[in-house]
């Protein structure tokens, strides 16, 4: 495991940013050959996000041929409502940069068939060939995707019903009606994400701190659901000094020790290699 | 290719480096455009896993819905008052011309003319869409005959008519019939003028006060009854007074039914509408603004004397206003101002200049605006998804860089 600590979360999200921008890059993706990248929803990816963009409108990156597929969608939630994660990611990534629509995946969590939907999207992660870097954030209680707390380490893609407590926190997207908060999700599994080759986890702000702690501290555990990529043998945990204020000092002098290390891995390509 | 065939294999365009006009801001995003239509990007994605075939850099513009022009007597030599037997051509001719104003719609207007001019003309125009041949015609804007002969302005008197067959029966002699008639001006304190009002709202005709006399409770009876629009506020009406604010007093008037709007034309040239008394007017109801032009055969054409309807009219080049652009225009041997000879763009500049508003605000005057008033508003005057594609591309002075109608370039300035 690394662990990246930097001094907030703009540091972070440029730091995140530019390390999946060198994976892309070095990858050298081409017509017969894409990238497949797992992408977050949710207000901590957003600097990442923008960070990308800026990136690709510098001339640094192109997305034509990279494969994304999301981690998760409401169930039941109109496709164009405002809070929907097609919305999210039109929004806020997709719109603003060259990829193509029939290389991005996200869960119609309005299928007919909900587990067809589901057990359809591992396979298309399988013809794609897997997912090279799987990008994820958690929440409060250490869940990644909807995989809540008590879910299955070994999870495949499937329908989850909402904890409470999730309900309570994205009620503010929904007029702050509890009624109008979509109670299911259909999400990658635990085993889905764990299935990729890297997997690089955002964790910002103090309110994650003991998330935090939770994941790289303390034992596996499926109440802490992020914990699990413990057994990952390449998974980058992100974060910014607020979100490491539960863990043990020895942990975070050692990570913020090995930095000039870690941060080879963002520095700029050389030019040769920025051809995709 | 781009597209999903089963929806349409039109070709789309997307047009990027802008600023667009839409809810009432400008904001930082690609407009798409297929079929003539402003297609949602999101469901071309998503649905169709479709994308643009060609890509338009606006170079930074701002794009707002192309200007709708509801009172214009004529311009470039026309009038669209004079009796011919080839007004269409004329029509056509102006049409084209105002592409370069960023105008894609508008309502050809006749001031007072006798009956036989109306049998005449009228028939002649057909309500039609734009493109490269010029902006798209919504119907005529007839101001006049019956209208106050106090406030007759620069109307021919001896064509002054009143409703004293009843009201329907005035409006059929008179006009000849009212297809291809958008809108018609008319003084609500004329006898039976209520029965016109409601014959020509039943028609889906707007019925707009103008060149009256009638105090607040007239207008507001005629309101009532379906007005919704004032023919260029404080011009040809009485002044305000604040025991009886006259047809000025709708903008704040609590007798409005609800649901229903008033809206008002301003001429905003700096010359009929003092810049003070035009703040008055956007303060107090800024969502009913609409400017008008109400340009005449002289707009785009140097000083001297010209005609407008029945009358011959001097342009006095006064070169004093609105950055030496605009004349002054007086029916000859008097004082009397008749139409102006300002352009669309031309206002929608001095009125933001003048009233402090903000971009958004002037360029909704040209064009929200005036589609609300219209009843057209779900197909003109926005670029909400679905909306025609008439476009305006404006640099940040709001000078007129290309006009679009239909998702097609009608005019390109230097092209």
């Amino acid at each position: 495991m690394k662990l990246i600590i930097l001094n907030d979360y703009d540091q972070a999200s440029e730091w995140a940013a530019k390390y999946i921008r060198n994976k892309i890059l070095l990858f050298k993706p081409g017509p017969d050959r894409h990238f497949t990248l797992g992408l977050p929803t949710g207000s901590t990816p957003l600097g990442c996000y923008k960070k990308l963009i800026e990136y690709y409108k510098n001339g640094e990156i192109s997305f034509q041929y990279v494969k994304t597929f999301n981690m998760d969608e409401y169930v039941g939630l109109p496709r164009d409502h405002p809070e929907s994660y097609h919305s999210f990611m039109w929004n806020n990534f997709f719109k603003h940069i060259d990829i193509k629509a029939e290389n991005t995946h996200i869960l119609d969590g309005n299928a007919a068939d909900l587990q067809a939907e589901c057990e359809a999207f591992e396979d298309k992660i399988k013809a794609a060939g897997g997912i090279e870097l799987f990008v994820g954030g958690i929440g409060p209680d250490g869940h990644i995707a909807f995989n809540e707390p008590g879910s299955s380490l070994a999870s495949r893609t499937r329908v989850k019903t909402l904890a409470q407590d999730t309900i309570i926190a994205n009620a503010r997207f929904f007029d702050g009606d509890l009624s109008k908060v979509p109670t299911m999700a259909l999400t990658v599994g635990v085993g889905t994400v764990m299935d990729a080759k890297e997997v690089m986890i955002l964790i910002t702000g103090a309110h994650k701190a003991f998330a935090l702690y939770k994941a790289i501290e303390e034992g596996v555990n499926h109440m802490w659901t992020v914990s699990a990529f413990q057994q990952h043998p390449q998974t980058v945990f992100v974060c910014d000094e607020d979100a490491t204020l539960e863990l043990r000092v020895k942990t975070v002098k050692y990570f913020k020790g090995m930095m000039h290390v870690h941060n080879k891995l963002v520095d700029p390509l050389p030019s040769g290699s920025k051809k995709n | 290719m781009p597209s999903n065939k089963s929806v349409s294999d039109a070709p789309i365009t997307q047009f990027i480096n802008c600023r667009i006009l839409r809810d009432h801001h400008l904001q930082r995003e690609d407009l798409w455009v297929r079929e003539g239509r402003i297609l949602d990007p999101e469901k071309l994605f998503f649905d169709e896993k479709g994308y643009a075939d060609e890509r338009v850099d606006c170079e930074g513009s701002i794009i707002a819905p192309g200007f709708i022009d509801v009172q214009i007597n004529g311009g470039y030599g026309i009038d669209f008052s004079q009796p011919s037997n080839d007004v269409s051509s004329g029509i056509s001719l102006v049409a084209q011309k105002i592409l370069e104003h960023g105008v894609t719609s508008f309502c050809p207007t006749l001031v007072t003319s006798p009956p036989s001019v109306y049998h005449k003309v009228l028939p002649q125009v057909k309500v039609h869409g734009g493109g490269r041949h010029g902006a798209g015609v919504l119907g005529f804007h007839l101001e006049g005959p019956f209208i106050s002969l106090e406030k007759k302005g620069a109307h021919p008197e001896q064509y002054l008519r009143t409703f004293s067959s009843g009201g329907k029966d005035d409006l059929m002699e008179t006009y000849g019939g009212l297809d291809n008639v958008a809108m018609v001006t008319l003084a609500p304190e004329l006898p039976n003028s209520q029965s016109a009002v409601r014959e020509l709202c039943q028609r889906g005709i707007t019925v707009s006060l103008g060149h009256s006399v009638a105090n607040l409770s007239q207008a507001e009876e005629a309101v009532q009854a379906g007005a919704s629009f004032i023919t260029h506020l404080f011009n040809a009406m009485l002044p305000f007074h604040h025991r009886d604010p006259g047809i000025v007093g709708l903008l704040t008037s609590d007798q409005i039914p609800p649901g229903r709007m008033v809206y008002y034309g301003m001429i905003a040239d700096g010359i009929h509408t003092n810049p003070a008394a035009l703040r008055i007017a956007h303060r107090a109801h800024p969502s009913g603004l609409v400017l008008v032009t109400d340009a005449i055969t002289a707009m785009g054409l140097p000083p001297g004397r010209h005609t407008l309807g029945q009358q011959v009219v001097e342009i006095q080049g006064l070169h004093a206003y609105v950055a030496g652009l605009t004349d002054v225009f007086l029916v000859l041997g008097t004082t009397t101002l008749c139409g102006s000879i300002a352009t669309m763009d031309m206002c929608v500049r001095h009125f933001k200049q003048a009233s402090g508003c903000s971009v958004e605000e002037a360029l909704e005057g040209a064009s929200l605006h005036p589609a609300q008033l219209l009843g057209i508003s779900h197909k003109k005057g926005n670029l909400d998804y679905g909306s025609d594609a008439d476009l305006v591309l404006l640099d940040d002075a709001l000078n007129v860089k290309a006009t679009y109608i239909s998702g097609e370039e009608v005019w390109r300035r230097g092209a």
